[in-house]
C-alpha cells in the first residue's frame, strides 16, 4: 500500500478520535460516557502495543512465556473492590491527581517523595512511550511497503508528525481543566473505543490466520509439533522456570495498579464505585479474549516464514504475505489504537504529576503566589501542555536514538521492573501507618537503582559498547556482582532477576527505615487517614495534632490566587456553614488548614498545596510531651463530657417527670371542674323540679285536685332526690379525699350478702327480679360491713334497674381466689356497651344508650362502690365477653 | 290559630310543670326526651317554638338544633335553650348555633311563658 494511503488512513482515524472526544466532553452526563462497560474497556489501555504485537514475539521465541504479564491482572482484579476501592476513595477525597501526589499525600505532602516518584515513573515511561512509536513506525514501513526504511532526518520520518499528533490531542483533551482531579471524558471514551476496535480487530486476525489461513487449531498444531525445538516452546520447564512465572506475575500484579496510566484510568478518571463489580470480571475476560489466538498467530508465522526475526509482526505479515491488505490495515489500526490510548494516557499522566510534583513545587511556587489568578490559571495548564510535548518528543529521540536496537517485549519489561519501585511505600503504605517518608524514599532510591544496575545497565552497556564483559565479570570482575546473577543467584531471567533483587533490597530498606525512624507528626496524620480510611474524614476533620497561626484573610489570598476571587470566597463560605463556624471568623483552624489544602491539591499537587499554604501559617513543630498533653487534655474533655451528658440527662428525665406532674394537675383540674359543673347541674334539675311545681300551683287555684297532688307528689320526689344527692356528694367527697378511716373488722362475707339481698328485696319484688344468692358458705374476712353493703346494694340496685320485670334474674356468687374473695353480681339485663366498660366507674357518667326512662340515683353510685372496693385495697371490675346480661367483680384481699 | 309549642327535656317532672302551664296558655304542647325523639317528632309537626334542653342522652341540645339548623323546612322555627348551664362560653356557643334565646335553670314559669309569648305573637 502506497504511503500516502496509509497517512490518509490515520489522518481520517484521529480525525474520528478527536470527534469523538469532543462529543464525549460535550456530553460529559451522558450514560454513554459515565457506565461500568466504558470504565472497564478504559482498563484495557493496559493492553499496548507490546500486547497487541509483542505477545507474538514472545510465543514464537519462548512460547508460553508471553502469559505471567496477563495473570498478574488477573489474580489482582478480585481484590480491587477491597484495594481499588480504598485507594479510589482516599484519591477522591483529596482530590488526588496522580499516583505521585498519591505517594507523596500518604507520607505527609512529602514534597521530595513527590518528584522522585515522578522521576521513576518518567524513567519507567518515556521507553514505554517511545515503545510505542517505533511499534507505529516499524508498522507503518511494513504496510506501505518501504522495507527498513529508516529516515535519516527527522522531517522525512512520519513518526514525529504522529507524534506530534498524539501530543496535541492529549494537551487539547487533557488540559481542559486546571484541576487536574477533574475527569477526562474525552480521552477515557476514545480509549474505551480504541479498547474495543484492537481486540475485536485482534480477534478477526486471529480467526483469519486459524480458520482461513490454517485448518484450525488443530491443524497449526499438527504441522508445528513436528518442527524441531518445539517442546521446549509449549512445555513448562525446570523449576527455575516456576521461579521466573512467579516473579513476573508478582511484578504484572504490581504495575497494574501502579502504571501511571493505569492509575490514571482505574482510580482518577473512576466515576462510580461500583463501576469495579463490572470490572472485576470484565477485565480478566478482555485480557482472556485477548490472549486465545497469540500462540496460534506465532506458530502460523512460524511454519509461513521459517524464521522468527520479525516474529512480532506476523499479525501483519501474514495476511499481507497472503495479499490481504485490507485485513493488514485492520491490523495496523488495532495495533495503532493501543498506541494512541497507551501514549496518550501515560503522557497525561506524567504531565501531571510533572508539572504539580517536579516544576510548580520547585520552581513556579514563588511566581504563583505573585501572580493574578487568571494567569495561575493559564500557567499552569501551560505547563502542563508544554510538559506532555516534551515527553512525547524526548520519548521519540528516545526512540530514534536507543530503542531501534530493542525488542518490544525487552523495553516493555525494563519499564515494569522500574515502575514496580513504587510497590512497598504505595502497598504497604496503606496498611501499615508506621511506613514513614524516609523509608519510602531510600526504599524507592536503592531499588531504582538495583534494577538499573541488574537490568538496564548491562543492556545498554552491550548494545552500545559492543562488549558482555560487564555482564560476564561483574562488577571489576567481582563473581558476586555479577549483573545477572547477584549473590549467585543465576537461574531467573534477566527481568526475574532484576525485580527479585530491586524489590528486595527496596522492601528491606523501607522496612527497616520506617521502623528506625518515626515520621513526624503531620506525616503519621496522613498515615492515619490512609491506613483508617474509613474514619479518614473524621481524622482529617479533627486533626488534633497541629498547632499553628494563621490568618482567615491569608489562607483567603492564596486561595484567590488559584480559585479566582468568587470561588475562594464561596468555598470559605461553604466551610464555615459546614462547621457552624461565624462567617467573620478570623483564626483559621486545623480544619481549614486541610481543606484548603485539599482545594490546591487537584491544581498543583499536595506538596505544592502544603507549601504554599505553609507559606502564611506559622506552623510549630509539635513534640512528643505536647502530643500526649494534648491527648491527656482531650481524655479529660470526654470524661467531663460525659458526666455533663450524664447531668443533661438526669434533667431532661426531671423535666420529662414535672411535665407529666404539671399535665396530671392540669388534668386534675379539669377533672375538678368538670365535677363541679355536673354536680351543680345534678342540683339544679330537683331544684328547678320543685321550683317549677311550687309556682305552678301556687299561681293555680283552681288546679284540679288530683293534678295537684301529682304535682306534690314531684315536690316530694325531687326533694329526696336532693338530699340523696347531697348525702353521695359528701360521701365520695370523703372518700376520694382520704378522709375516711375503715373500721376493719373479721366477720363473715356470706351474713353480709344476706342482708344486703333482704334490704333490696321489696325493690326487686316490686318488679318481679329473682335474686339467688349461689354460695352459702360463710368465710370470715375483714372489712367494714357498711360500706361493703354500700357496695352490694348498689350494684344490686344496678342490676334490677336494668333487668326487665319478670324475667329478670340476679346471681350473687363469691369465690376464693390466692389472696382474695372474689364476689360476682350477674344478671341478665341488657347488658354494659363495650364503649361504656372504661367508664361506667366515672362520677355522673351516664351511657349514651339509655331508652328507658332516665334512671334514678345520683350518677355516683359506682364511683362511690369503686371508691371503697380501691380503700379496702380491693378491685372492680365488669367482666368482659358476657353473652346476656352484665357481670360485676369485685374483691376483697386477705390480710 | 292554635301556637304549637315542643317541650324537649329527659326530666318529667320538670316537662310536667311546664305542659301544664303552656297548655293553660292556649298552647297545644309536644313532648320529646332527648334530641332523636324531637327530631322523630318534627317530622309530623311544626311547631312555632321549640324550648330546648341542653344536657339529655343520645341527642344533646347542641346537635339538635344544628340538625334543625341544617333543614330547610325547619329552621325557621323560633327555638329557645333553656338549660341548667350557665357559663358565658355555653350561652354564647347556644347563640351562636342559632338560638332566639338562652334561659337557664332553675326558671321562673311566669317569666318563661313571658319570654315565649314574646317571640310568636
Amino acid at each position: 500500500m502506497n504511503s500516502y494511503a496509509v497517512i490518509i488512513i490515520i489522518i481520517i482515524y484521529l480525525a474520528m478520535l478527536f470527534y469523538i472526544a469532543f462529543l464525549a466532553e460535550k456530553k460529559r452526563q451522558s450514560k454513554w460516557v459515565n457506565n461500568p462497560y466504558v470504565y472497564t474497556l478504559s482498563l484495557a489501555v493496559y493492553c499496548s502495543a507490546w500486547t497487541y504485537y509483542g505477545s507474538v514475539g514472545i510465543a514464537a521465541n519462548s512460547g508460553i512465556d508471553f502469559l505471567p504479564i496477563y495473570l498478574g491482572p488477573v489474580i489482582a482484579a478480585p481484590l480491587w473492590i477491597v484495594l481499588l476501592r480504598k485507594i479510589i476513595r482516599i484519591s477522591k477525597h483529596h482530590k488526588i491527581s496522580s499516583i505521585a501526589d498519591f505517594i507523596s499525600l500518604r507520607y505527609g505532602n512529602n514534597r521530595f517523595l513527590g518528584a522522585l516518584v515522578t522521576i521513576i515513573c518518567l524513567f519507567g515511561t518515556l521507553p514505554y512511550i517511545s515503545l510505542q512509536l517505533k511499534a507505529v513506525s516499524e508498522t507503518f514501513e511494513i504496510l506501505s511497503g518501504e522495507n527498513s526504511y529508516i529516515s535519516t532526518t527527522v522531517i522525512d520520518d512520519s513518526t514525529f508528525y504522529i507524534a506530534l499528533l498524539l501530543a496535541i490531542f492529549a494537551a487539547f483533551f487533557g488540559t481542559q481543566n486546571t484541576d487536574a482531579s477533574e475527569k477526562h471524558k474525552g480521552i477515557v471514551a476514545t480509549v474505551a473505543l480504541e479498547s474495543m476496535l484492537k481486540l475485536i480487530f485482534f480477534l478477526v486476525i486471529g480467526i483469519y490466520i486459524t480458520f482461513f489461513l490454517f485448518d484450525g487449531t488443530s491443524d497449526i498444531y499438527e504441522k508445528v509439533s513436528i518442527t524441531e525445538n518445539f517442546k521446549a516452546l509449549t512445555t513448562f520447564g525446570e523449576v527455575e522456570a516456576g521461579f521466573n512465572w512467579f516473579f513476573m506475575i508478582a511484578l504484572s500484579f504490581m504495575v497494574v495498579f501502579l502504571l501511571p496510566r493505569q492509575f490514571q484510568v482505574a482510580v482518577l478518571e473512576n466515576n462510580r464505585e461500583k463501576h469495579l463489580k463490572k470490572a472485576i470480571w470484565l477485565f480478566p475476560l478482555y485480557l482472556l479474549l485477548f490472549n486465545i489466538f497469540v500462540i496460534f498467530i506465532a506458530w502460523a508465522g512460524k511454519l509461513t516464514f521459517g524464521s522468527t526475526e520479525n516474529a512480532e509482526y506476523y499479525t501483519l505479515l501474514l495476511p499481507l504475505e497472503h495479499g490481504n491488505t485490507f485485513l493488514a490495515t485492520l491490523v495496523f489500526l488495532g495495533g495503532f489504537s493501543a498506541v494512541i490510548s497507551m501514549v496518550v494516557v501515560s503522557t497525561l499522566a506524567l504531565s501531571t504529576m510533572v508539572s504539580n510534583n517536579l516544576v510548580i513545587p520547585y520552581g513556579f511556587l514563588d511566581k504563583f503566589i505573585k501572580n493574578q489568578p487568571e494567569r495561575n490559571s493559564k500557567y499552569i495548564k501551560a505547563i502542563r501542555r508544554v510538559s506532555i510535548f516534551t515527553i512525547i518528543i524526548t520519548a521519540y529521540f528516545f526512540y530514534v536514538l536507543f530503542s531501534k536496537a530493542l525488542s518490544l517485549y525487552s523495553i516493555g519489561l525494563i519499564s515494569f521492573v522500574i515502575i514496580a519501585q513504587l510497590a512497598p511505600s504505595f502497598f504497604i503504605g496503606l496498611y501499615w501507618n508506621r511506613g514513614s517518608s524516609k523509608g519510602a524514599i531510600i526504599g524507592m532510591i536503592v531499588g531504582f537503582f538495583v534494577a538499573l544496575y541488574t537490568l538496564v545497565l548491562p543492556f545498554t552497556l552491550e548494545s552500545y559498547l559492543g562488549t558482555d564483559d560487564f555482564r560476564q565479570y561483574g562488577l571489576m570482575g567481582i563473581e558476586a556482582l555479577k549483573p545477572y546473577a547477584l549473590f549467585g543467584i543465576d537461574f531467573l531471567s534477566p527481568p526475574a532477576h532484576a525485580f527479585f533483587w530491586s524489590i528486595t533490597f527496596n522492601l528491606f530498606s523501607y522496612l527497616m527505615f520506617s521502623l528506625l525512624s518515626k515520621g513526624n507528626y503531620r506525616e503519621r496524620n496522613y498515615a492515619e487517614m490512609f491506613v483508617d480510611s474509613k474514619n479518614f474524614t473524621k481524622l482529617q476533620d479533627s486533626a488534633l495534632v497541629w498547632k499553628g497561626e494563621a490568618y482567615v484573610s491569608d489562607i483567603k489570598n492564596v486561595l484567590a490566587r488559584f480559585l479566582g476571587d468568587q470561588r475562594a470566597t464561596r468555598a470559605l463560605k461553604i466551610f464555615f456553614t459546614k462547621y457552624k463556624l461565624s462567617q467573620d471568623t478570623q483564626l483559621a483552624d486545623a480544619r481549614l488548614i486541610n481543606f484548603s489544602e485539599r482545594l490546591l491539591t487537584g491544581s498543583i499537587g499536595s506538596a505544592s498545596a502544603k507549601i504554599l499554604i505553609a507559606s502564611v501559617v506559622k506552623e510549630e513543630q509539635i513534640s512528643l510531651v505536647e502530643v500526649l498533653k494534648i491527648l491527656e487534655e482531650s481524655k479529660e474533655n470526654i470524661v467531663s463530657n460525659k458526666m455533663l451528658l450524664e447531668k443533661s440527662n438526669e434533667l431532661s428525665q426531671l423535666t420529662s417527670r414535672l411535665k407529666e406532674a404539671n399535665e396530671e394537675l392540669i388534668s386534675k383540674d379539669r377533672q375538678k371542674d368538670e365535677f363541679l359543673d355536673t354536680v351543680a347541674h345534678e342540683l339544679k334539675t330537683p331544684i328547678t323540679g320543685i321550683r317549677a311545681a311550687t309556682e305552678v300551683i301556687l299561681d293555680d287555684e283552681d288546679m284540679p285536685k288530683e293534678i295537684k297532688a301529682q304535682f306534690l307528689k314531684n315536690i316530694l320526689e325531687d326533694s329526696d332526690r336532693l338530699g340523696r344527692l347531697i348525702h353521695n356528694i359528701l360521701d365520695f367527697e370523703k372518700l376520694e379525699t382520704g378522709g375516711l378511716q375503715l373500721d376493719l373488722k373479721h366477720q363473715d362475707i356470706q351474713k353480709t350478702i344476706g342482708k344486703a339481698i333482704s334490704s333490696i328485696s321489696h325493690i326487686a319484688a316490686k318488679k318481679e327480679v329473682q335474686i339467688i344468692n349461689n354460695n352459702v358458705h360463710s368465710f370470715k374476712v375483714s372489712y367494714e360491713e357498711d360500706r361493703i353493703l354500700q357496695v352490694l346494694t348498689n350494684l344490686l340496685s344496678n342490676a334490677i334497674k336494668f333487668c326487665e320485670a319478670k324475667t329478670g334474674k340476679i346471681i350473687v356468687d363469691y369465690k376464693l381466689g390466692n389472696d382474695r374473695l372474689e364476689i360476682s353480681v350477674s344478671d341478665n339485663g341488657k347488658g354494659i356497651l363495650e364503649e361504656d366498660f372504661l367508664y361506667i366507674f366515672d362520677k355522673f357518667y351516664q351511657s349514651q344508650d339509655q331508652n328507658t326512662r332516665k334512671p334514678e340515683g345520683s350518677g355516683l353510685g359506682l364511683a362511690i362502690t369503686k371508691q371503697i372496693v380501691e380503700k379496702h385495697n380491693g378491685k372492680i371490675w365488669a367482666k368482659k365477653d358476657i353473652k346476656i346480661g352484665a357481670t360485676l367483680v369485685f374483691t376483697i384481699p386477705f390480710k | 290559630m292554635t301556637k304549637k309549642i315542643l317541650i324537649v327535656d329527659d326530666e318529667p317532672n320538670i316537662v310536667m310543670s311546664l305542659e301544664y302551664t303552656f297548655k293553660k296558655q292556649g298552647f297545644e304542647v309536644f313532648i320529646a326526651r332527648d334530641g332523636s325523639e324531637a327530631l322523630e317528632l318534627l317530622k309530623h309537626h311544626i311547631p312555632n317554638v321549640i324550648l330546648l334542653d341542653i344536657m339529655m342522652p343520645n341527642v344533646d341540645g347542641y346537635q339538635t338544633l344544628s340538625l334543625i339548623k341544617e333543614s330547610e323546612s325547619l329552621k325557621h322555627i323560633k327555638v329557645v335553650f333553656l338549660t341548667a348551664k350557665n357559663k358565658a362560653s355555653d350561652i354564647e356557643k347556644g347563640l351562636k348555633l342559632g338560638a332566639d334565646k338562652y334561659l337557664t335553670k332553675p326558671f321562673s314559669v311566669k317569666k318563661i311563658v313571658s319570654e315565649i309569648l314574646e317571640l310568636v305573637t
